[in-house]
């Protein structure tokens, strides 16, 4: 994802004369090379400075500009939190925040750098968007909309290896809409992120399983939610899961429960997420992440 | 400055602390003593340092956003804010609150937690080095709000950016909320070492002079960005509320308030 994002960013800022790109001490290195290259003043790093580098952003959405500032998600928004939230939200101003290494991406590197909790946080802010791409295509479409968007927007990404899931997708990319990605009847995953990997291997397993075929929702927008969608979903299938690689304090199951309560719909629904809790546990993602039971095998003992 | 300027700044800023305390009288507490002591440094912003016209005008931030009544009533006597404006302040149907918001004419950002102002100055140079327009950011920040991490962060960043058009101001009045801030925090000075350690240009004034304010601006090196360390008294120009902790945050009674206008008549 950190290479999707050096290309789709050096794409953007070829488009877009104001775009800057501000980093604190972590960055996308040898990917940004040709941007680094072309638009050396619009390049800035703060060293590790984020309430500065998100400060600075603020300044510079002031004098017109669309700054992206990026850095490992935990130090993107929690560090700085009062500038993201007075500087960008209170002001509404035209920033995205990139937190790269979103969920638990960093597995071996322990609670200080896992972005567990952060759509919640992110989407308890007045006036900011949560955009939350699963593969490098949706994120390419991501960071256009958020070179075109008149307020900040948290965009949280994975952190390496994102196989391509959308080639073959049956509906494209808009802002604020669900994204259907694999078609389907009966039973419907909702996810976004990092984690939906694994959920089109959870799909595929359901299917050979059940017989049965199992459509896939990317909900690359998880801030403004787009309810309508999500209820015409549960009302749709008989089953939805919605699994994501966050804290179920806040994040897209407790929503989508919401929604469902509103909708009075009549399907059955389950959530899965983090644990509400620091494991101090390593390994692979795919270790930590069964750790707080999220693994196919898992998640089929519950729902089938 | 010529002498007749200076007098007619001095004059200016009396009235503007009996307009403050006047509004004062409608709200149970007001940052009245905090804005006294940043007063001359503002009114020397707007009135001698600042270009405020053209396409592209300098800027003021009020990083210490608790003295937004020195700001309010500057921006009042330039037709920026209405009477009305000032009058309704911190009221129901008022447009102005506590701290500077930004979105109201004359606000540029909103401030009132400390720290935030000199990183978004930054970013404002930044942005105006890239768009090649001479603009000068001016900020007023408190010395307290100097124990925000923030600050530190960009000042060790600016000089590193090569950014220039800064002049930020330390309204330097000693006092932090719970009382003197040298005895609280002694290892806090010596202050112009260390803001001049992290590569500014640093100035020292009084902070209620004009023409020392407004000489010592002009004469900066322009070789790296400005820090002006004003000595203020906080609640400067009332004798019962200079250097007095407990009048960051109070409105005056009737009788302190007929006191405190009799201190601040014109001069014969």
């Amino acid at each position: 994802m950190r290479d999707a994002f050096a290309r789709a960013i050096y794409r953007a800022t070829k488009d877009h004369d104001n775009i800057f790109l501000l980093v604190a001490d972590i960055s996308p290195a040898a990917s940004l090379d040709a941007f680094r290259r072309e638009f050396p003043s619009r390049l800035i790093d703060t060293g590790v400075a984020e309430q500065t580098m998100v400060g600075m952003a603020a300044g510079l959405a002031l004098r017109g500009f669309k700054p992206f500032a990026y850095t490992i998600a935990t130090f993107t928004i929690y560090r700085p939190f009062e500038q993201v939230r007075d500087d960008l939200c209170y002001q509404n101003l035209p920033v995205t925040l990139v937190g790269v290494g979103a969920g638990i991406s960093y597995p071996s590197l322990g609670g200080t750098h896992w972005a567990q909790e952060d759509v919640a946080i992110m989407s308890a802010l007045p006036n900011m968007s949560v955009l939350a791409p699963c593969d490098p295509a949706e994120l390419e479409s991501c960071v256009l909309a958020c070179a075109n968007a008149k307020g900040p927007i948290y965009l949280r990404l994975g952190k390496a290896g994102e196989p391509n899931l959308t080639e073959l997708a049956p509906e494209s990319f808009h802002f604020g809409k669900l994204r259907r990605i694999k078609e389907g009847s009966g039973i419907c995953l909702l996810s976004y992120g990092p984690i939906m990997k694994m959920t089109l291997n959870l799909a595929a397993e359901i299917e050979s399983r059940s017989g049965g075929s199992v459509a896939v929702f990317s909900v690359h927008t998880l801030k403004p939610l787009d309810r309508e969608g999500v209820a015409r979903v549960l009302h749709e299938f008989s089953i939805t899961v919605i699994i994501e690689e966050h804290s179920q304090c806040g994040g897209l199951g407790a929503q989508v429960k919401q929604i469902a309560w509103d909708s009075a719909a009549r399907c059955k629904l389950y959530t899965f997420g983090l644990k509400d809790e620091y494991i101090h546990s390593y390994g692979t993602q795919d270790d930590l992440r069964r750790a707080h039971g999220l693994a196919p095998e898992l998640i089929m003992k519950d729902i089938l | 400055m010529k002498s007749h300027e200076i007098k007619a700044a001095q004059s200016r800023c009396r009235r503007f602390r009996r307009r403050i305390l006047a509004i004062s009288q409608k709200l149970p507490a007001l940052h009245v003593a905090p804005a006294f002591s940043c007063l001359e440094l503002v009114d020397s912003v707007y009135f001698h340092l600042m270009r405020r016209e053209g396409l592209h005008p300098d800027t003021f931030i009020l990083s210490k956003g608790h003295g937004a009544m020195a700001q309010f009533v500057v921006l009042e006597e330039l037709a920026v804010l209405s009477s009305e404006d000032l009058e309704k302040c911190c009221q129901a149907g008022g447009r102005l609150g506590g701290h500077p918001d930004y979105g109201v004419p004359g606000i540029e950002a909103s401030t009132g937690s400390l720290g935030h102002g000199l990183p978004i100055a930054l970013g404002m140079a930044a942005g105006d080095r890239e768009s090649k327009q001479e603009r000068i950011i001016y900020l007023v920040m408190s010395d307290g709000e100097l124990q925000e991490g923030s600050c530190w962060e960009s000042f060790l960043l600016a000089p590193s950016l090569g950014l220039k058009n800064i002049v930020a101001f330390i309204d330097y009045n000693d006092f932090i909320s719970r009382g003197r801030l040298s005895q609280n925090h002694p290892n806090f000075h010596p202050l112009v070492e260390k803001v001049r350690a992290f590569g500014w240009d640093v100035l020292e004034v009084d902070g209620h002079d004009h023409a020392a304010i407004v000489e010592a601006v002009q004469g900066r090196s322009r070789k790296s960005p400005a820090a002006v360390v004003a000595r203020t008294i906080k609640g400067k120009g009332v004798s019962f509320m200079e250097n007095q902790a407990i009048w960051a945050f109070r409105s005056p009674t009737p009788e302190e308030y007929q006191i405190a206008l009799a201190e601040l008549k014109e001069a014969p």
